[in-house]
C-alpha cells in the first residue's frame, strides 16, 4: 500500500479530532495539501521539506491544471491523465519545480501532441533567462491594456471602530505585443518622487510591493524603476500593499432587535463616504441573520432585497451608489418558539462594490515606454478600478 | 474524445487482453493498449505482469508512447529487476537521440530506475549528458546526479559526480546553477564525504547571486536556501550578501521571499546588534512579512508559524503591526489560533487595550477551541502587562457570567495564574469563583480551582466544606485533581488547624491505602511524616513562598530558536521542532544548525556561562586552569588577515556551554595504578584486539599508525549484574569509534541474548550495528567484542560532557552502567585546519575563551609529542621558536564539528609543558586537556 494511500483516512481523523492544518504528520511522512474543488492535491515528504515552496507549487499546478482544462475536477483529471503525467514531467523533477508557466508548457506539451508529425522540441524560454516568453510572438496591431485594482480590506468592530484598513492593490496587464519588447513602467510612487526631488507633487507611498517574475528587481531596489519583458498574453505585473487613513468609502450601520422566541428586526444604513462624482456599481450589502429565521418582510427606499438561505442573510442589492448619499433599509423576521440549539457564531456584515475611474491610494501610471528593436509604437491603455476585498463590519 | 475510457474496462482476462494489444502490429492500436496500462497502474491495479511486453514497446519514434512506456519502467523495474536491464540499450541510445527533449526524457527516467543492477549501466550516459550541448538536458542531468545518490551514493561519489555537479554551477545557464544547486544541496544533506568536494566558498556563493537574478522563481528558492546554509567569512562578506538578497523581498513568489527573510535574519546575526545596517535590514522585512498573510491560506499558515519564530528572535521587527493580526470571521481555524499566538506575542502596554477589546471578542464566538485560547490569551496577557491586569480579571469575570460551560472552566484555570503572578490583589473574585464550583467537570478546572481554595483557605469561610465535598469521589477523580486536593487540604490544615483534622486524616488515607498512584501515594506519605514529627518544618514545605511564574509563556527554548531561525520556510519552522526530531537519519548525520556566531567584539551566546566553568573546575582535583585576560600570545608577526571562523555549522546543543558539575577523571589515579599492576586482563585484550585490526588493516593498504587505547576498566561489576562483568574502553580506528568491550560470565549458567543500547549523549553516539556475541556464553568464559559507533545519533548534552549511559541487555535480564568515552576517539581525522584560518579563528574567539592548563612531567622533545598528537588527530599547524621555546599551534575537530585550537608551549629543560585552548565550545576543554594529558603520558 502506498502512503498516499492513508492520506484520506487521516485527513478524516484530524477533522474529527478538530484540528484542520493543512500539514499533517504520520510517522516519518508529511502530508502537505490544498484543496480544490472536492479535490486534494497532496503533497508528500520524508525530509525537512521547504513547505511554502510546496504550498506554492500546488497552487501553480492548480492554476496550470486550470488553463489547460478550463476546469479542474476530478472528471477533468481522468479525461487527461495522460497529458497530466506529461506536464508532471515537465513541473517538476524529483520534487524539484521546474517549468510551470501554461503558455511556454503549451508550447510543447499540446493534448494534440501525438498528431504532430515532427516531434517538439524544448521551446529556447524553457532554459532561457527570459523563461517566460518565446521568441517570435507577432502581431498585427500593437497593444497594452493596463489595469490597475486597488481591493479595500476593511474590519470594523461592532461598536463602530475602524480595527483594520487596508488596500491592496494590483496592475494586472493584457500585452499583445510583437516580439521581445522592453517596457518601463512610470508611477507616482513616493519613494521614487522624493529621490528625484519631486516630493512636492501627489505621490503614493507603497508599503510592500511585490513583482511578476520578468521585473527586473534589483533595478527596482537600486532607482525604483519599473523594466521588464513582459509574457505575452494576460498576467499580474505587480501588487502593492498599503493602509489607508481614509474613511471607509462604504458605512453600513446595524441596529438589531432580538425579540426571542418571537422576531427579530433590522435597520441598516448604508452611507457613501466618496468623492460626489464617483458611484459604486452593483454594491451589495449582505447582512447575516438567524439560522432559524422566517417570514422576511423587508423595506427600503433603494435597491431591492432578497432573503437568502442558502447563506443566512439579506442580500440588498444596490445597482448605483453615487458619493455622499445615504439609503436605509428594514427587515423583519419572524424566529420559532422553540429555540435552536445549536449556538451560531456573528458572521459580520459584508459589502461588495466597484468604483470605476477612482483609485482610494490616487496612484496613477504615469507613462508606459514600450522599446522593441524593429521599433513599432504601441499603444497603451490604461483603467482604473476601486473594489471591496475582504470587507468586513462586526454586528453587536 | 477523452481519456477517461481508459479507466473503464474492469472485464476477466484484460491482462490478457491487453498483451495480445501490446503486441498488435497496429502503431495505434499498441498505444491504446499502453495507455490502458497507465490507467490501470494509475488506479492501483497490479499489471506488472505485462513488463516484457510493455517494454517492447520502448523503441519507438513517437514520443507520446515513449513518455507512457517510461513511465510504466519507473513504476515497475523495481519488482522486475531483471528484465529491466533489457531496458539499459534504449536509455543509451536515447541519451543521444539528436532531440534534446528525448535525451532530457531519457536521463530524468533513468533516475527514476532504482535498481542496483542498473545504476551502474546508467553512468556514462548520464556523464556525457552533464555535458550536453543542450542546457535542457544539463538542468535535467543535473537532478539526475541526486537521484543516483539517493540510490548509490557511493557510485557518484567514486564516479567523480560531485565535481561534474561542482563544474555546472559555473554553467552559463541560470536553470541549470539552479538545479545543480538543489541536487548538491539534497546531496550535502545526507552524506558528509560530499561537503570535501561541494562544501560552499565565498566565490561560489558570489556565481549564485549573479544567477539568483536570471533564474525562475523556483530556482531562486533552491539557491536562497543554499545561500541560507553558508556562514559569511565575515561581516562584511555577510552585509554584501544581504544587500544583493534583499531585492528578493519584493518578488510575488511567497517561497522566494520567505527564503530571502530566512538569509537575511541568519546573515544579520553576525553583526553589530544596533547598527545602521541591521535597523534598516530588521526594517525591511517587516513589510514583506505582513504581505505573506494576504496570500492564500495555507501559506498564510506557514507565514504565521514562522512569524511566531521571528517575533521571539526579533521582537521589534512587527511591534506596529499588531492589527494585521486581528482574527477575520472567515479565516480559517488553523490561520485564527496562530493569529493569536502572535497577538499575544505582540501586546504590550500600549496596544493592550485593543487586543483585550479583540480577545473578548473572540472569547464569544463558536469554535470552542478558539474561544478557549482567546480566553487563555486574556489571562496571558494580564501576567504580561502588570497595568491591564485589572481590566484582563474584570473580562475574565464578565466571560465567567456568561456560563458557558467551557469559557468558565478556561477562566478558572488562568484566574489561578493570574492570583499568582499578583499575591494579594485579586482576591476578592474568590467568591464569585466559588459559586461555579459545581460546573466544573475538567480536571485542569477542577484542580485549579482546588488550588486556589487551599491557596486561600483562611479567607474563605466555609472552605473545610467546599473541600469535603470533592472528597467524596475523591477515587473517580483524575490523579491532578486527586494531587490538588491532598496539598489544599494539607494547606487548609496548617491554616486551619482547627476542626480540620479529621478531614486531613481523611484524604491521607485516601491518599496512601486506597491509592495505587504511586506519586499520590509518595506525596500522601510525605505529609503524613512531615505532620506527624514536624508540624512546622511541614508548614515551612507546604506554605513555602512560590516562584514568580514568568511573563512569556510557551517561548521556545533560545538555542532551539536559533536552530530553527536557520530553517525558516521548511517544516521544522511549523513543528517547531529540529529536523532531526521528525526526518529519518540517513547513512550519515545531517549537522544541526546554528546561527552564525557574531563578529570579534560581541560575545557568542555560548560564552556566556564561561565563569562557572571555571567555578566549577576549580572544585575538582585537577590541574586548575588558568584564564588569561586579554593577552593574545599568538597574533602579531604572522599573517594579519582578517578572516572569519572557519565553523560552517556548530552543535548548538554542545556550544550552549552550561555550568559542568565536577567531572569524574576518566584517567586519574585509579587506573593509572591499574595499569601500573600490568596484570589487567582487559589491557592485553585491547592491545590484542587493535593489533589484530591494525593487521587487517594492513591487508587492506589501510596502514594508519596506531592510536592511543586506554587501558579497559570494570564498568559493570559482576556481582551487581547477576554475573556479568563488563570491562572495556574506546578507540578510534579507520575514522571509526569503537567501543571495546570484554564480556566475562561469572555466573552458573550461559547467558544468551545480548543487546546493547546506549542513552542520548553528548556526541551522538549509537551502535551501528548490534551487538554480536556469538553462541551462548558459558559460566566463566570471556569474550572481546568490537563495537563500531556512528555519531549521528539523538544528542543530549550530559554531565560530564563525556559521559555515556550504556544498557546492556542478555537473556537474564536488563544492566545499566556508564562510562567516559576518552574525548580523542571522537577527533576527526579531517581536523587539520588551514594555517590562515587557524590565525584568524584564534583572533575572532574571544580572549575569554582562552584557558591555560600545566601538563606536567612529559618526557619527551617537541617532534614526538607532535607526532604522538599526530597519531591521535590532533594536528600540529605550525610550530615556532620563540626566546628558546618551542611553540606549537595545533587544532582538533570534533565528531560534532566543533573545533578546538591549541597552543603547547615547550621550554627546554622544563618537563612541564603549558597548553592553551581556545574553542566557543568552553565546555569541552576539560576532556581535551585530559586526553592531552593521556596521550603524551601512556601513548
Amino acid at each position: 500500500m502506498s502512503v498516499i494511500d492513508k492520506f484520506m483516512t487521516l485527513m478524516m481523523e484530524k477533522e474529527e479530532e478538530g484540528s484542520t492544518t493543512p500539514i499533517i504528520q504520520h510517522g516519518n511522512v508529511t502530508f502537505i495539501f490544498i484543496k480544490c474543488n472536492n479535490l486534494y492535491l497532496v503533497a508528500v515528504t520524508k525530509k525537512n521539506a521547504n513547505v511554502v515552496l510546496v504550498f506554492q507549487f500546488l497552487h501553480k499546478i492548480v492554476q496550470v491544471f486550470s488553463e489547460y482544462f478550463k476546469e479542474l475536477e476530478e472528471e477533468s483529471i481522468r479525461d487527461n491523465f495522460v497529458i497530466i503525467y506529461e506536464l508532471l514531467d515537465e513541473l517538476m523533477d524529483f520534487g524539484y519545480p521546474q517549468t510551470t508557466d501554461s503558455k511556454i508548457l503549451q508550447e510543447y506539451i499540446t493534448q494534440e501532441g501525438h498528431k504532430l508529425e515532427v516531434a517538439p522540441r524544448p521551446p529556447m524560454a524553457v532554459t532561457n533567462a527570459v523563461s517566460w516568453r518565446s521568441e517570435g510572438v507577432k502581431y498585427r496591431k500593437n497593444e497594452v491594456f493596463l489595469d490597475v485594482i486597488e481591493s479595500v480590506n476593511l474590519l470594523v468592530s461592532a461598536n463602530g471602530n475602524v480595527l483594520r484598513s487596508e488596500i491592496v492593490g494590483a496592475v494586472k496587464m493584457r500585452v499583445y505585443l510583437s516580439g521581445m519588447p522592453e517596457l518601463r513602467l512610470g508611477l507616482n510612487d513616493k519613494v521614487l518622487f522624493e529621490s528625484t526631488g519631486r516630493g512636492k507633487s501627489k505621490s503614493v507611498e507603497l508599503e510592500d510591493v511585490k513583482f511578476h517574475q520578468c521585473v527586473r528587481l534589483s533595478r527596482f531596489e537600486n532607482d525604483r524603476t519599473i523594466s521588464f519583458i513582459p509574457p505575452d498574453g494576460e498576467f499580474e505585473l505587480m501588487s502593492y500593499r498599503l493602509n489607508t487613513h481614509v474613511k471607509p468609502l462604504i458605512w453600513v450601520e446595524s441596529v438589531i432587535e432580538k425579540h426571542m422566541h418571537s422576531r427579530v428586526e433590522y435597520m441598516i444604513k448604508a452611507k457613501s463616504q466618496f468623492k460626489r462624482r464617483s458611484t459604486a456599481n452593483n454594491v451589495e450589502i449582505i447582512i447575516p441573520v438567524p439560522m432559524d429565521a422566517d417570514t422576511p418582510k423587508f423595506k427600503t427606499t433603494t435597491g431591492s432585497c432578497k432573503y437568502a438561505p442558502d447563506l443566512n442573510a439579506v442580500i440588498w442589492t444596490i445597482k448605483s451608489f453615487p458619493g455622499g448619499k445615504e439609503y436605509l433599509m428594514r427587515a423583519h423576521f419572524g424566529l420559532p418558539s422553540v429555540e435552536n440549539e445549536e449556538t451560531e457564531g456573528r458572521p459580520p456584515i459584508h459589502v461588495k462594490f466597484e468604483i470605476p475611474y477612482f483609485t482610494v491610494s490616487g496612484i496613477q501610471v504615469r507613462y508606459l515606454k514600450i522599446i522593441e528593436k524593429s521599433g513599432y509604437q504601441a499603444l497603451p491603455w490604461v483603467r482604473y478600478i476601486t473594489q471591496n476585498g475582504d470587507y468586513q463590519l462586526r454586528t453587536q | 474524445m477523452t481519456d477517461s475510457k481508459y479507466f473503464t474496462t474492469t472485464k476477466k482476462g484484460e491482462i490478457f487482453e491487453l498483451r495480445a494489444e501490446l503486441n498488435s502490429d497496429k502503431k495505434d492500436r499498441k498505444k491504446e493498449a499502453v495507455k490502458k496500462v497507465i490507467a490501470s497502474m494509475t488506479v492501483g491495479k497490479d499489471v506488472s505482469a505485462l513488463f516484457p511486453d510493455v517494454v517492447n514497446c520502448m523503441q519507438t519514434e513517437n514520443l507520446e508512447l515513449k513518455k507512457l512506456v517510461y513511465l510504466y519502467l519507473m513504476n515497475y523495474a523495481k519488482s522486475q529487476p531483471d528484465m529491466a536491464i533489457m531496458a539499459v540499450n534504449t536509455f543509451v541510445k536515447d541519451c543521444e537521440d539528436s532531440n534534446p527533449l528525448i535525451r532530457a526524457l531519457a536521463v530524468r527516467t533513468m533516475g527514476c530506475i532504482r535498481v542496483d543492477k542498473i545504476t551502474e549501466y546508467l553512468c556514462e550516459p548520464l556523464r556525457k549528458c552533464l555535458k550536453d550541448e543542450d542546457p535542457y538536458v544539463r538542468k535535467t542531468a543535473a537532478v539526475s546526479v541526486a537521484k543516483l545518490h539517493d540510490i548509490n551514493a557511493q557510485l557518484v561519489e567514486d564516479q567523480g559526480f560531485l565535481d561534474m555537479l561542482r563544474d555546472l554551477l559555473s554553467d552559463s545557464n541560470p536553470m541549470v546553477v539552479a538545479n545543480a544547486v538543489a541536487a548538491i544541496s539534497e546531496i550535502l544533506e545526507t552524506s558528509q564525504a560530499a561537503h570535501q568536494v561541494l562544501e560552499m566558498n565565498s566565490q561560489i556563493i558570489n556565481k549564485l547571486l549573479t544567477a539568483l537574478n536570471e533564474c525562475t522563481e523556483w530556482g531562486q528558492v533552491f539557491i536562497l536556501d543554499a545561500i541560507a546554509n553558508y556562514t559569511a567569512k565575515d561581516e562584511r562578506e555577510a552585509q554584501s550578501i544581504c544587500e544583493r538578497v534583499s531585492p528578493r523581498l519584493s518578488h510575488a513568489n511567497s517561497a522566494v521571499v520567505l527564503s530571502a527573510v530566512k538569509v537575511a535574519m541568519k546573515l544579520i546575526e553576525m553583526m553589530e546588534p544596533d547598527s545602521d545596517f541591521v535597523l534598516m535590514q530588521v526594517k525591511k522585512l517587516a513589510p514583506p512579512l505582513v504581505t505573506l498573510l494576504s496570500a492564500e491560506s495555507e501559506i498564510q499558515y506557514v507565514a504565521l508559524r514562522n512569524i511566531n519564530l521571528i517575533v521571539q528572535k526579533r521582537p521589534d521587527i512587527l511591534k506596529h503591526e499588531m492589527k494585521v493580526f486581528f482574527v477575520k470571521y472567515n479565516d480559517p481555524i488553523y490561520v485564527k489560533l496562530e493569529k493569536l499566538e502572535i497577538l499575544i506575542r505582540l501586546t504590550n502596554q500600549s496596544n493592550i487595550a485593543q487586543v483585550l477589546a479583540e480577545l473578548k471578542e473572540y472569547a464569544t464566538e463558536v469554535d470552542v477551541d478558539f474561544v478557549r485560547k482567546s480566553v487563555r490569551a486574556i489571562g496571558r496577557c494580564a501576567i504580561k502587562v502588570e497595568q491591564a491586569a485589572e481590566r484582563c480579571v474584570s473580562t475574565l469575570l464578565d466571560l465567567i457570567q456568561t456560563k458557558v460551560n467551557y469559557v468558565v472552566q478556561e477562566a478558572i484555570v488562568v484566574i489561578k495564574d493570574i492570583f499568582r503572578k499578583y499575591p494579594n490583589k485579586y482576591e476578592s473574585i474568590i467568591s464569585t469563583l466559588c459559586e461555579n464550583l459545581d460546573t466544573l467537570d475538567e480536571p485542569e478546572a477542577r484542580a485549579s480551582m482546588i488550588w486556589i481554595i487551599g491557596e486561600y483557605a483562611e479567607r474563605i469561610d466555609n472552605a473545610d466544606e467546599l473541600l469535603e465535598s470533592f472528597l467524596d469521589g475523591f477515587q473517580d477523580e483524575n490523579t491532578q485533581v486527586q494531587l490538588q486536593l491532598l496539598t489544599a487540604i494539607v494547606k487548609l490544615f496548617l491554616k486551619c488547624p482547627t476542626d480540620t483534622q479529621e478531614l486531613v486524616q481523611q484524604v491521607l488515607s485516601l491518599a496512601t491505602q486506597d491509592s495505587d498512584n504511586p506519586d499520590l501515594r509518595d506525596r500522601g506519605y510525605i505529609y503524613w511524616r512531615l505532620l506527624s514529627t514536624d508540624p512546622a518544618a511541614a508548614k515551612e514545605v507546604v506554605l513555602a513562598e512560590k516562584p514568580l511564574i514568568s511573563e512569556e509563556t510557551d517561548l521556545i527554548e533560545p538555542t532551539l530558536l536559533d536552530e530553527l531561525i536557520c530553517h525558516i520556510s521548511t517544516l521544522a519552522s511549523i513543528y517547531h521542532k529540529p529536523p532531526n526530531a521528525f526526518v529519518e537519519g540517513h547513512g550519515s548525520l545531517p549537522l544541526r544548525k546554528a546561527l552564525p556566531p557574531r563578529g570579534a567584539s560581541a560575545g557568542t551566546p555560548e560564552d556566556l556561562p564561561a565563569p562557572e566553568v571555571h567555578a566549577a573546575t576549580a572544585a575538582v582535583p585537577m590541574p586548575q586552569p588558568t584564564v588569561i585576560p586579554g593577552v593574545d600570545s599568538l597574533t602579531g608577526d604572522l599573517l594579519n588577515l582578517d578572516l572569519g571562523p572557519p565553523l560552517i555549522q556548530q552543535q548548538p546543543v554542545m556550544g550552549q556551554a552550561a555550568q559542568s558539575a565536577p567531572v569524574i577523571d576518566p584517567f586519574g589515579d585509579g587506573m593509572d595504578s591499574l595499569l601500573a599492576g600490568g596484570a589487567q586482563p582487559g589491557a592485553t585484550d585491547s592491545v590484542g584486539g587493535a593489533s589484530t585490526v591494525a593487521g587487517l588493516g594492513d591487508i587492506f593498504g589501510l596502514t594508519q599508525p596506531l592510536s592511543y587505547v586506554p587501558p579497559q576498566e570494570t564498568w559493570l561489576l559482576a556481582a551487581k549484574a547477576k554475573g556479568l562483568e563488563i570491562s572495556g574502553t574506546f578507540s578510534r580506528r579507520n575514522s571509526t569509534v569503537l567501543m571495546e568491550l570484554s564480556l566475562t560470565n561469572h555466573a552458573m549458567q550461559a547467558m544468551s541474548g545480548f543487546a546493547i543500547q546506549l542513552n542520548k549523549n553528548s556526541f551522538g553516539l549509537l551502535p551501528s550495528q548490534p551487538l554480536s556475541v556469538p553462541a551462548p556464553l558459558l559460566p566463566n568464559q570471556s569474550i572481546n567484542v568490537s563495537l563500531p559507533l556512528s555519531t549521528n545519533g539523538p544528542v543530549q548534552k550530559m554531565e560530564p560532557l563525556t559521559n555515556l549511559q550504556v544498557a546492556v541487555k542478555n537473556n537474564i535480564d536488563v544492566f545499566y552502567f556508564s562510562c567516559v568515552v576518552p574525548i580523542h576517539v571522537l577527533f576527526m581525522e579531517d581536523g587539520e585546519m588551514d594555517k590562515r584560518i587557524f590565525l584568524a579563528t584564534w583572533k575572532d574567539i574571544p580572549a575569554q575563551n582562552e584557558v591555560q592548563y600545566e601538563i606536567k612531567d612529559v618526557q619527551h622533545s617537541g617532534d614526538t609529542v607532535s607526532q604522538k598528537l599526530r597519531n591521535n588527530d590532533v594536528f600540529t599547524i605550525a610550530k615556532r621558536n620563540v626566546e628558546g621555546q618551542d611553540m606549537l599551534y595545533q587544532s582538533v575537530k570534533l565528531t560534532n564539528a566543533i573545533w578546538v585550537l591549541a597552543e603547547l608551549k615547550i621550554q627546554p629543560g622544563n618537563t612541564n609543558f603549558m597548553l592553551s585552548l581556545k574553542s566557543r565550545a568552553m565546555n569541552v576543554y576539560q576532556s581535551i586537556q585530559q586526553a592531552y594529558d593521556a596521550i603524551l603520558h601512556n601513548a
